[in-house]
């Protein structure tokens, strides 16, 4: 095979069409182009509603959940054991939310091998004293750099510092709704009270807007230590415990397993978000299916043109063969002008795609929901790009090889003879 | 002397629309440096018998020998080398190549065979032009030449890769008396200077009285 003969002969071939040429070139450049803006703007969007949920939601979560024993004490007598008991009434055992030798148990988790982070968590019930007015709330007492670090905290802080609150024992990260309500601001004072009537007073050092109104209406953070205070408990008072792994796929076995070894409530991240997987999948069905329906249709334009371009060209193809060219050179010929105009309408198409993401990227989206985003999320992933190209190159050389196969068979004499 | 070309035996049917049987035993031979043409009342079979012998037509039965190298029941992509490097062929309609510059199309037979250098071919082809005297047309799109020059140009490209034989098909059917006088000249100097041997269809009588031996065909026959 002959490479720089076969792809000068094309190259004249579709630069003397150069009108024809680059319709069908048109066509694949569209298709790539709509490619890449949707599947851009759409992953853009799902690692937003990904990241909006499930990157500060814990990939393990370990918490005691306050429920009724599940053996009644006379089910423990031999004396009944035969017969139907029936308790009116049953009460929940009496039980602490804390979690019970919770160090230990950190410790352990820290070490396991599996696992990215740990952070404990102190959850207390409060409320907001504005005067006369009392808000219900909820402080959560955190290793607030932990939690930036593995839940992404800071990108929900919409004023301050978490610097600012790991410096200060007194210090806390208000909810956005209950700043408002109540006219906080940072640097201000909030009195808080606990459910047993203790007041503390603590000093805003930052706002805290998850998009979600009913977190954000009752939820705050302190360090770790201040509300084991509000709590009056000692340091190994903790409630909860949020587990990163290095692979989302381990979460489900895991909480299985700690659930039994340290006797816990455990929710794993699938078991909380199972909706949003269907979400995804189903928004890049609808990206792969538009674009490979796009470029079908480029495919066909560009069967039909080399189609006619083959027509046209019979005297060419005869001459070739009759002057030494092989039947897989002159479908070669043919290919490569299919590949070239897949190859050259696919990169323009990239680019194209390129500059409308960055124009959508560019373009302003600002709502209350989401206090981290300005503008249209878009995703600039170059594996996009390469699957693009791929598509191009692999449709193009569909819709040549038909046409190009059948210019292989053309019998020259057939043609000579037609003069 | 040796045979450049020679034919055993071959016969040829058409079965299309009736069973037809266009080439009867043809057995002949032709030795290098002859110029041979071929004669014969239209459909005898001539233009035949050339796309069988050129191996463009490889439906036939009988034998079929090039510089004593035996071409019947070669691969298609065989053959296609063989047209490349040793049969220049010249069409009674001046094929080119229409798209391509005239010195294109001359070198794009030796492009394919890629034994030289792309600057070398060129000069190669160049070398033929001006030996056909248009060497002034060389930069010309193919299809803005008249047809006495692309006949030539035809000419130039069947020569570009030294082919043992050229084989034509009335090359000069289309020309005027002075112009087929130009393009016999030619091929006479040709056969002369470089050996080369001919075989050319043609029912110019003057032209063929010219040439060394003339083969005459009648009913898919050879009578002399
Ligand atoms: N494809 C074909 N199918 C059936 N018969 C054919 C076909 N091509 C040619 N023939 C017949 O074969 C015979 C020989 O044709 P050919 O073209 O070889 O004649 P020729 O001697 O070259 O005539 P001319 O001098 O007019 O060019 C003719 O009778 C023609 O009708
Ligand atoms: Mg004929």
């Amino acid at each position: 095979m002959n490479w720089p003969v076969i792809l000068s002969i094309s190259k004249t071939h579709l630069l003397s069409r150069l009108k024809q040429s680059s319709i069908a070139a048109l066509g694949v450049t569209f298709g790539i182009g709509t490619f890449i803006t949707l599947v851009s703007f759409m992953t853009g969007l799902n690692h937003l509603l990904d990241n909006l949920i499930l990157d500060r939601t814990p990939h393990v979560h370990l918490y005691n959940e306050i429920k009724p024993s599940e053996q009644q004490p006379v089910e423990l007598l031999e004396k009944f054991a035969e017969g139907i008991n029936i308790v009116h009434s049953v009460k929940p055992r009496q039980n602490q939310e804390r979690i019970h030798n919770a160090l230990p148990i950190l410790e352990h988790l820290r070490k396991d091998a599996r696992v990215r982070g740990v952070t404990p968590q102190v959850r207390a019930q409060v409320f907001y004293v504005a005067g006369s007015i009392k808000l219900n709330g909820i402080i959560n007492g955190v290793d607030v750099m932990e939690e930036v670090r593995l839940f992404n905290l800071g990108d929900y802080i919409v004023s301050g510092e978490p610097q600012d609150l790991a410096r200060n024992d007194n210090g806390i990260l208000l909810g956005a709704g209950i700043a408002k309500k109540m006219s906080l601001d940072i640097g201000d004072k909030v009195q808080i009270t606990t459910a047993s009537g203790d007041l503390f007073q603590l000093k805003v050092v930052g706002l805290y807007q998850s998009g979600l109104a009913e977190i954000d209406n009752v939820q705050s953070y302190t360090n770790l230590k201040t509300a084991q205070r509000i709590l009056g408990e000692g340091n190994s008072y903790i409630t909860d415990v949020n587990l990163k792994l290095h692979d989302l796929e381990e979460a489900e076995p895991m909480s299985r397993e700690l659930s039994k070894q340290y006797n816990l409530t455990a929710i794993d991240i699938k078991t909380a978000n199972a909706q949003f997987e269907t979400g995804t999948s189903i928004r890049n069905i609808i990206t792969y299916a538009v674009s490979i329906t796009l470029l079908i249709v480029a495919g066909f334009g560009i069967y039909n043109i080399l189609n006619m371009m083959i027509y046209e060209k019979m005297n060419d193809i005869a001459i070739l063969k009759a002057t030494g060219f092989s039947g897989r050179d002159v479908k070669m010929i043919f290919i490569s002008q299919a590949m070239l105009i897949g190859v050259v309408g696919g990169v323009i198409g990239l680019i194209f795609g390129y500059l409308i993401s960055v124009l959508i990227d560019h373009t302003p989206f600002e709502t209350e929901a989401l206090p981290t985003i300005k503008t249209f999320p878009v995703n600039f992933n170059p594996v996009y790009y390469l699957i693009g190209i791929g598509f191009a190159v692999a449709s193009t050389f569909f819709a040549g090889y038909l046409p190009a196969r059948r210019a292989e068979r053309i019998d020259p004499v057939e043609i000579i003879r037609g003069q | 002397m040796v045979n450049v070309l020679e034919a055993v035996n071959i016969n040829k049917y058409f079965t299309d629309p009736v069973s037809f049987h266009v080439l009867r035993d043809i057995t002949f031979n032709i030795k290098k440096g002859e110029f041979v043409s071929i004669m014969g009342k239209s459909g005898c079979g001539k233009s035949t018998l050339l796309y069988v012998l050129s191996t463009m037509d490889t439906d036939y039965t009988g034998e079929l020998y090039l510089s004593g190298d035996r071409l019947t029941g070669r691969s298609g992509k065989e053959l296609s080398a063989v047209r490349n490097s040793e049969i220049g062929f010249i069409f009674q309609f001046h094929y080119l190549l229409p798209e391509f510059s005239v010195l294109q199309n001359v070198m794009l037979p030796a492009l394919k065979l890629a034994r030289k250098s792309t600057a070398q071919i060129k000069d190669d082809a160049m070398h033929k032009l001006e030996l056909l005297g248009i060497g002034d047309q060389a930069g010309k799109l193919a299809s803005r030449i008249s047809g006495g020059q692309k006949q030539r140009v035809a000419i130039a490209r069947a020569l570009i890769n030294e082919p043992t034989i050229i084989m034509a098909d009335e090359p000069t059917g289309n020309l005027d008396s002075k112009n087929s006088e130009n393009v016999f000249n030619i091929l006479r100097k040709l056969s002369h200077e470089q050996h080369l041997s001919l075989l050319v269809v043609t029912h110019d009588h003057d032209f063929a009285e010219k040439t060394d031996r003339i083969i005459t065909m009648e009913d898919g026959r050879i009578i002399s």
